[in-house]
């Protein structure tokens, strides 16, 4: 019953990504153009793998604020190594810009579950850490795009039979998380982890180990968003994805991960993600001061978090009354 | 309860603060003069306003990250009633006191009326206001406030440098400080951060509680805003961007747990203070801005793994013993 | 507890012996009496209005070049964003660190001027440079070239770009409250006025806030908008190299026509692709330089900033203050592929 309510949620989204595209086409058809849907692919490839890593942290009860100072770093990282040898293998750069997050991702996870510390103070803590880094290693500097080399920056336009790299990157990614989180006994005991923490250690689950690697992973999906990023702006500063946790967390929420835990899928988050980058796209087509467009978000928030809510207010009744269950 | 309340993490903010300013005098040049105590609390009176009622509603258990927002939108607010023509400012201290409490119920209503996380409805309320900021002034500052509006908002007080309105905050904070230690309203809010359950059933009203949190929150950081357009004679709907982020950070560094059920404002006043101290003497020292943050984010880490850590070690080492 | 109280009652103490002073402190050189030659050992702090836009960097770097020249002493520092409440904690702390001169290019025309009246107070003398504040909180500004100059270059190239037909035309900014941008823009609306641009349309102004990210975003919203935009301008080197970004990798390439201020450095590959025609600018190091020998010679009583000052600049020569206690370094200068590959910055 409750994978039901959760599959409506995950419906609503895309109806509510359908009907905005849909409007906003009536009004200027230029919206649906190929170049306007290849540039909204774009724009929420980067915020969608960002959406997997953080509802992979969230369902466990967590959040991952640094995510931002991680991409950052990451994207100066692929630049700086660029600039210093352009001939160096892509997909290489892409594994090192991983390697890096996951790092990074293991200092936030290392410190939540071995020294027990809350994820909102640590992450906190990282986001500044990271990005003083970042300013340090960066000091003053801009990487032109002029300094990277075409193949690389290409790729962060090209397409694939119609659909942007990118995209096809968040794609591979958004799948393996799904099936890992749903198949996997790994995947479920995140979601117990979150659901009742104090149940799950109960029964054995590696309630560490499982929370690092939550970690990790969020971190690793950061890094790969700052080569993405590198690859898709050219020009990087150290200022890349500063602020983007906000937009991060509020992909999640608005994709029905419930800030809780327990409960939320990952192709939600990325819906989320996607419904967000739209958003923003047709507000100053439609018309609409683009000044609304961070109003519309927080109402966004609001409305999902209340409508989840609902929800599981509604459920946890039909639960109640089947007689039994804790929900 | 003295014991319990001002526990020896207060006392280790207080004593870095003062081994900070002390050091600090002796090796950077300017730190310790009249003007920096001036500069440090000009900047830390807008944090030091959020951060009391901020520190209650921790101990609750809760957390409000959208004080900035309410800040920018009372500053936009402000910037547009003076466009259209109010110029009392009595008036517009008062409308921006009623529209903090109002932003603050928002955010009550949501936490105590639909039981949803404060976590994710804040950051909800830190989007949809600071958005609402943006919509009332979009990207205009407005900036031609009478002088004399600035001058007395930064005065001195006589015969010393600093700014007389940290007399208000200081007034303010004995108040806080005073409901927090030494009411059954102030060890209400313990309970409740201890155990919400419990402290219902003792006769705390709980939901009534964190809402008037929650309004005295919004009203505060609106004060906070009125301060800064009149400090910096702008009106901007960026305007403290970012400051929920070193509100919280001071809170959490002056001994507050996130957990709720512990903290003490002297803490949290010290750790305001010293953050301060500290970006202001390290950019005096020729330090880059970054190397701050670096600290900043140690420090907030440090400060909470560190007792963690502690408690683990003696936990481990009391197992041995038994 | 009683070590508590005790050692709130010592902080307290601390503070209070501490700022108990009359702030009637001087810092800083005392101008000197009317000499003809700089004083050497200036302390000239350069404060941009954001320090990883390389546009600052090359004039920063030209201020260094300066004041070394004259044996002075040069700091570059300031925020990371481009924000007005941040550039004020700047100011405070040069003030405190007895900076002779500070060199500002504002991010807003208002609400930094407390702060710099406070600094000259205490005894900085205040030159604005790029982007003005209010005049009266500085003491010179040297202006890179006159609103009219750069608005009549930026429409004279869109115009050629587009071509006699004409069409709508959008205006990508860098932030809202920039003093040179807003200047600039009001200029431009002045110029379209006139015949010879009667077939072109200003249909939107956007701001990229001089960040990569959102001018490349914004540049999408304007097409995405406008289906009938024929040219966009982009009067900062962020906004025109982040533009020029989007547009060559996409399918407007070479229909929408884009000019702007920018660094030949960043506009290289897009001159040579065929994105943009034609842009302008002037060179930012000789803003940099002149603002320096500038800020030497108020600091030294050369000059005081009235209309008709003369002083000289190292090697660009000589230089007379205009109305405003103005500073004009010249005129705009065009880059095109025929000249682009000459130039290093």
């Amino acid at each position: 019953m409750t994978q039901r309510a959760f599959v409506v949620r995950e419906l609503g989204i895309g109806l509510a990504l359908v009907l905005l595209v849909a409007v906003t086409a009536i009004i200027n058809p230029r919206f649906l153009s190929a170049q306007s849907v290849k540039d909204l692919l774009l724009g929420s490839a980067i915020l969608a793998i960002l959406a997997v890593g953080q509802a992979i942290v969230v369902i466990t009860r967590n959040v991952d604020l640094s995510v931002g100072s991680i991409l950052g770093l990451s994207a100066f990282a692929t630049g700086a190594t660029f600039v210093a040898s352009p001939d160096f293998p892509i997909p290489v750069m892409v594994l090192l810009g991983m390697g890096l997050g996951a790092v990074l991702g293991a200092v936030n996870g290392g410190l939540v579950a071995a020294a027990r510390v809350p994820a909102l103070v640590v992450t906190l803590g990282t986001l500044y850490v990271f990005r003083g880094l970042d300013y340090t290693w960066a000091t003053g500097r801009q990487i032109n795009a002029a300094d990277m080399p075409p193949a690389f920056l290409r790729m962060g336009t090209a397409a694939f039979i119609g659909v942007p790299v990118l995209a096809l990157f968040a794609v591979v990614v958004l799948v393996i998380a799904g099936y890992y989180l749903h198949n996997y006994r790994g995947g479920r005991e995140l979601y117990a982890i979150g659901s009742d923490p104090a149940a799950a250690r109960l029964a054995g689950i590696p309630m560490g180990r499982r929370v690092f690697a939550a970690f990790v992973t969020s971190g690793a999906l950061a890094g790969l968003a700052g080569v993405l990023h590198a690859a898709r702006f050219g020009t990087l500063d150290a200022n890349a994805g500063l602020g983007s946790e906000l937009n991060v967390v509020a992909a999640v929420v608005v994709g029905g991960v419930a800030i809780f835990g327990g409960s939320g899928s990952v192709y939600g988050a990325a819906l989320g993600a996607v419904l967000l980058t739209t958003i923003r796209a047709a507000l100053p087509v439609l018309g609409i001061n683009p000044f609304w467009q961070d109003a519309a978000v927080g109402a966004l928030i609001l409305s999902a978090i209340g409508l989840d809510r609902a929800l599981s207010a509604r459920v946890g009744r039909r639960l109640r009354k089947v007689g039994g269950g804790h929900v | 309860m003295f014991k319990r309340v001002f526990g020896s993490w207060d006392a280790v903010v207080v004593v870095a603060l003062v081994a900070v300013s002390i050091v600090g005098a002796f090796t950077i040049e300017g730190v310790g003069d009249p003007r920096f105590w001036r500069f440090v609390t000009l900047e830390a009176i807008p944090i030091a306003l959020i951060a009391l009622p901020m520190t209650l509603i921790v101990i609750t258990g809760e957390i409000d990250l959208s004080v900035a927002s309410v800040l920018g939108l009372t500053c936009t607010v402000m910037g547009q009633l003076w466009v259209s023509g109010v110029t009392s400012l009595p008036l517009l201290i008062a409308i921006s006191a009623l529209l903090g409490a109002a932003l603050g119920a928002v955010n009550g209503l949501f936490v105590t009326g639909f039981g949803l996380p404060s976590l994710a409805v804040t950051i909800g309320t830190l989007a949809l206001y600071r958005g609402l900021a943006f919509v009332v002034l979009g990207d205009r500052a407005v900036a031609n406030y009478p002088p004399e509006w600035t001058t007395s908002a930064i005065k001195a007080i006589p015969r010393t440098t600093l700014p007389w309105v940290i007399l208000v905050v200081a007034a303010l904070a004995v108040v806080f400080g005073v409901v927090l230690h030494a009411t059954p309203i102030g060890r209400g809010l313990y309970a409740i951060g201890n155990n919400a359950e419990a402290a219902r059933f003792s006769g705390v009203k709980v939901r009534v509680t964190k809402f008037w949190l929650f309004v005295v929150s919004g009203a505060m950081a609106s004060m906070a805003g009125v301060f800064w357009t009149l400090r910096f004679a702008s009106a901007r709907a960026d305007n403290g961007t970012g400051l929920e982020l070193a509100v919280v950070a001071a809170v959490l560094l002056g001994g507050v747990s996130i957990f709720g059920g512990r903290g003490a404002l002297l803490g949290v006043l010290a750790a305001v203070a010293l953050l301060g101290v500290l970006r202001n003497a390290l950019q005096l020292a020729y330090v880059p801005a970054n190397t701050l943050t670096v600290i900043t984010g140690s420090l907030l880490i440090a400060s909470v793994v560190g007792p963690n850590v502690a408690g683990m070690l003696r936990d481990r080492l009391r197992r041995r013993h038994t | 507890m009683r070590k508590v109280l005790s050692m709130t009652a010592l902080l307290a103490l601390a503070l209070a012996t501490g700022a108990c002073v009359d702030d009637s402190s001087d810092g800083g050189a005392t101008p000197g009496a009317s000499g003809g030659t700089i004083k050497s050992g200036l302390k000239i702090a350069f404060l941009p209005k954001q320090v990883n836009n390389p546009y600052f960097t090359t004039s920063d770097n030209g201020g260094k070049a300066a004041i070394e020249e004259f044996k002075g002493v040069y700091s570059e520092t300031g925020p990371s964003e481009a924000s007005p409440s941040a550039q004020v904690s700047y100011i405070n702390t040069l003030s405190q660190q007895k900076t002779d001169v500070i060199v500002v290019s504002a991010n807003d025309k208002n609400a930094i001027c407390g702060a710099l009246n406070e600094a000259r107070q205490a005894g900085a003398k205040v030159v604005t440079f790029d982007s003005d504040t209010n005049p009266s909180c500085r003491d010179l500004f040297i202006n890179q070239a006159t609103a009219e100059g750069i608005a009549k270059i930026q429409l004279k190239l869109i115009s050629e770009a587009i071509g006699a037909e004409g069409g709508e035309i959008a205006i990508l900014s860098a932030t809202a409250n920039a003093t040179n941008q807003n200047a600039w823009i009001e200029m431009m609306k002045t110029e379209l006025g006139k015949p010879e641009y009667s077939k072109l349309k200003l249909v939107d102004t956007v701001y990229g806030d001089d960040q990569d990210q959102k001018s490349f975003t914004e540049t999408q919203g304007l097409l995405a908008k406008h289906p009938n935009l024929k040219g966009i301008i982009s009067p900062t080197t962020v906004g025109v190299a982040a533009a020029a970004r989007y547009l060559s990798s996409s399918s407007y390439k070479g229909k929408v026509q884009l000019t702007g201020l920018g660094t030949p450095n960043q506009m290289r590959a897009f001159v040579k692709d065929g994105t943009v025609k034609a842009f302008a600018l002037w060179n930012p190091a000789d803003l940099g330089y002149l603002a320096a020998w500038a800020a030497a010679s108020l600091a030294s009583g050369m000059i005081t900033g009235k209309e008709g000052d003369k002083f000289k600049a190292g090697k660009l020569g000589d230089f007379t203050v205009g109305k405003d206690a103005t500073v004009l370094l010249g005129d705009p200068f065009t880059f095109n592929a025929a000249n682009i590959d000459q130039f290093n910055f």
